[in-house]
């Protein structure tokens, strides 16, 4: 048997950062963690020998399997982890999403079998010795590309979550809280390293005209899905991306290929990218008239709402768990801003009264998910958990009363507000609006 | 003389430096392994039309043959109007194709093809393209036209027997083609939280 510790948590009232027992985000770091000494149990009594691993589990007595070729989730974790909200595409519904399941997760990285996604004609099998890119339009020649080709470029690596402006749209209009797990309410935003060239280097090699205001990418799913992406952001840092966490894209990821448009709405990162027109207009696509845009109060829509907002929301605790026992918690969750970096994120326990500055985890990217935590205790008081980001622009993620009046309740997309969840005496958690 | 010989190594390597980053520049210079895209190359992946009729096609359609291309095709998923009840009741309200006018600023918004698309060339954009959903692109072009004529003849913009072609389809007025209001680069102000 291994040696006990018995860990005592010294607790000062001047290390409280904001009501209703928020410690300073340093906490950990300081607390005076006393280890007492382990007794170990006297030898018994030899009075009859046994083999030495009676007691022990099937999988340390006999050796397990082989490295296998490509490595798979643990037996025990399989169905646990994923959330698919409509049905198959293949079906009659036009739309599939898989969702995140934030709260079951660590870090910033999403496992590349994990990351979210949407798909409107279901996800297609391509052939990548089939599949070629053409940019044309206002160029001075017309080009193609296969993924053997764009291996030959100089990549660029960078981390950037991904996230689909539908994210958090039961909390539109919804009047009462959704309950399911978090993957509803925020599971349609990933982190991922990208590897790929950057399209500025495609678009320059084809010579692209100075009077090209739009580029209309299109992708070969069976709905052709297209979005119409503007100039400037596609030759400052968008990128075809042909690598996701180190390996090629999967199939739901856009496999051979893909844009990607760090920070923008997710659906404008065309997957399975065949065609790059170079224009001076935009096409007026479905996904960016009727479909990827935000009815207003007033009757209008708001059109190529392109920049995902700041957000962040708390990740553990979270409804899918119950805090049995009073004691230290660590308040954990995922900031991010579609602009640029995380400056920023507070946490309240009393549904925003105070405030406490919690510690983030670096290095901080740009347009990639920040982790954030800050030390919790927890007394058997009821609370109300919030965290609000903001980001290097100076922009604070909004309260859910504020983000209504100013848009309404009918926007469906863009959902960012403050998310809350309360905790009872005994220690049962709920997503409310607070 | 030890700092003479000092400098003639500084220099060789700084001219050595040099030569390797000009080589750099230079192969970067010709990192360039896109090939020609022919026409063809680009017929079989471009399907996008525009709202000012840019790369319609040729072929022609109305209402009336769409009627029936409706009822084989799309009826299956999609409820006609003006209030048949289907087996199948969309869940994503973006697949409503008919009534909700007026509906959009109300807590009842129902966006159809009728009371929300702004373009008229964006219903044959993407019906072309995408549809009927298990067998897209298996229409003709004029096909795909009296599918669009009947959706916009039975959301009341067009008349039963108007024609819908390159010419004509890009002029086709949408009752919501003022409701959008641009939000790139930023949101309008109007619009942001305070």
């Amino acid at each position: 048997m291994g040696q006990k510790q018995n860990k005592t948590m010294i607790v000062d009232a001047t290390d409280q950062a904001a009501g209703n027992g928020l410690m300073n985000r340093r906490f950990f770091l300081n607390s005076a963690l006393a280890t007492g000494a382990a007794v170990v149990g006297g030898s018994a009594a030899l009075a009859q020998e046994t083999t030495v691993g009676e007691g022990q589990e099937d999988w340390t007595l006999y050796p397990g399997d082989d490295a296998p070729e490509y490595g798979e989730l643990s037996q025990f974790e399989v169905g646990r982890v994923k959330k698919f909200v409509a049905p198959p595409t293949g079906g009659r519904t036009a739309s599939s999403a898989g969702r995140t399941p934030l709260h079951l997760l660590h870090g910033t990285i999403t496992p590349s079998g994990l990351h979210f996604e949407v798909t409107h004609h279901g996800i297609p099998d391509v052939d990548p010795d089939k599949h070629q890119m053409v940019v044309h339009g206002m160029v001075k020649q017309p080009l193609k590309w296969g993924v053997e080709q764009l291996e030959n470029y100089p990549t660029v690596t960078r981390q950037h979550f991904l996230e689909c402006s539908g994210n958090g749209r039961v909390c539109w209009a919804q009047p009462k809280p959704d309950q399911n797990f978090m993957y509803m309410t925020h599971g349609l935003v990933s982190g991922s390293e990208w590897t790929g060239v950057p399209l500025s280097t495609l678009l320059d090699e084809a010579g692209v005209s100075k009077d090209a205001k739009w580029v209309i990418a299109e992708g070969g799913d069976s709905g052709s899905l297209s979005r119409s992406i503007p100039i400037d952001k596609a030759m400052n840092d968008s990128m075809v991306a042909i690598y996701q966490n180190g390996e090629r894209l999967r199939p739901s990821q856009g496999y051979p290929m893909r844009i990607l448009n760090p920070g923008f709405e997710g659906n404008t990162s065309v997957k399975w990218v065949r065609s790059l027109y170079v224009t001076d207009k935009p096409v007026m696509s479905r996904f960016e008239t009727s479909k990827y845009t935000d009815k207003l109060h007033d009757g209008k829509s708001l059109q190529f709402s392109l920049e995902m907002d700041v957000k962040s929301v708390i990740t553990r605790p979270s409804n899918a768990v119950a805090l049995e026992k009073k004691g230290m918690y660590e308040i954990t969750g995922l900031a991010w801003s579609g602009k640029g970096k995380i400056a920023k994120v507070e946490v309240s326990a009393d549904g925003g009264k105070t405030w406490a500055e919690a510690a983030v985890e670096g290095p901080v990217q740009s347009i990639m998910l920040t982790r954030f935590r800050i030390p919790w205790m927890y007394e058997g008081r009821p609370a109300v958990l919030q965290s609000r980001a903001t980001d290097e622009f100076g922009r604070v993620q909004p309260t859910r009363k504020a983000l209504l009046a100013a848009r309404g309740k009918q926007a469906y997309y863009h959902y960012h507000a403050i998310h809350s969840w309360s905790v009872n005496a005994r220690g049962k958690i709920r997503h409310v609006y607070a | 003389m030890r700092g003479g010989k000092s400098d003639m190594y500084m220099r060789k390597t700084l001219i050595a430096a040099l030569l390797l980053a000009g080589s750099a520049v230079a192969m970067a210079q010709e990192s360039r392994f896109g090939e020609p895209a022919t026409q063809a190359d680009i017929d079989k992946r471009f399907w996008s039309v525009f709202p000012d009729g840019t790369n319609l096609p040729d072929g022609q359609g109305t209402a009336v043959a769409g009627a029936e291309i409706f009822e084989l095709q799309c009826h299956a998923c999609h409820k006609n109007p003006p209030d048949e009840a289907s087996e199948f009741e969309p869940e994503d309200p973006a697949d409503v194709l008919f009534g909700g006018h007026g509906t959009i600023g109300t807590d009842g918004a129902l966006a159809t093809v009728g009371s929300y698309w702004p373009y008229s060339t964006t219903v044959f954009n993407y019906v072309r393209r995408a549809m009927p959903y298990t067998s897209p692109m298996s229409l003709t072009n004029s096909e795909y036209y009296s599918i669009t004529a009947y959706l916009l003849y039975k959301n009341d913009i067009i008349e039963e027997d108007t024609v819908l072609n390159k010419e004509t389809l890009p002029g086709i007025k949408m009752p919501n083609s003022d409701g959008f209001i641009n939000a790139y680069p930023e949101v309008p102000e109007k619009y942001r939280t305070k």
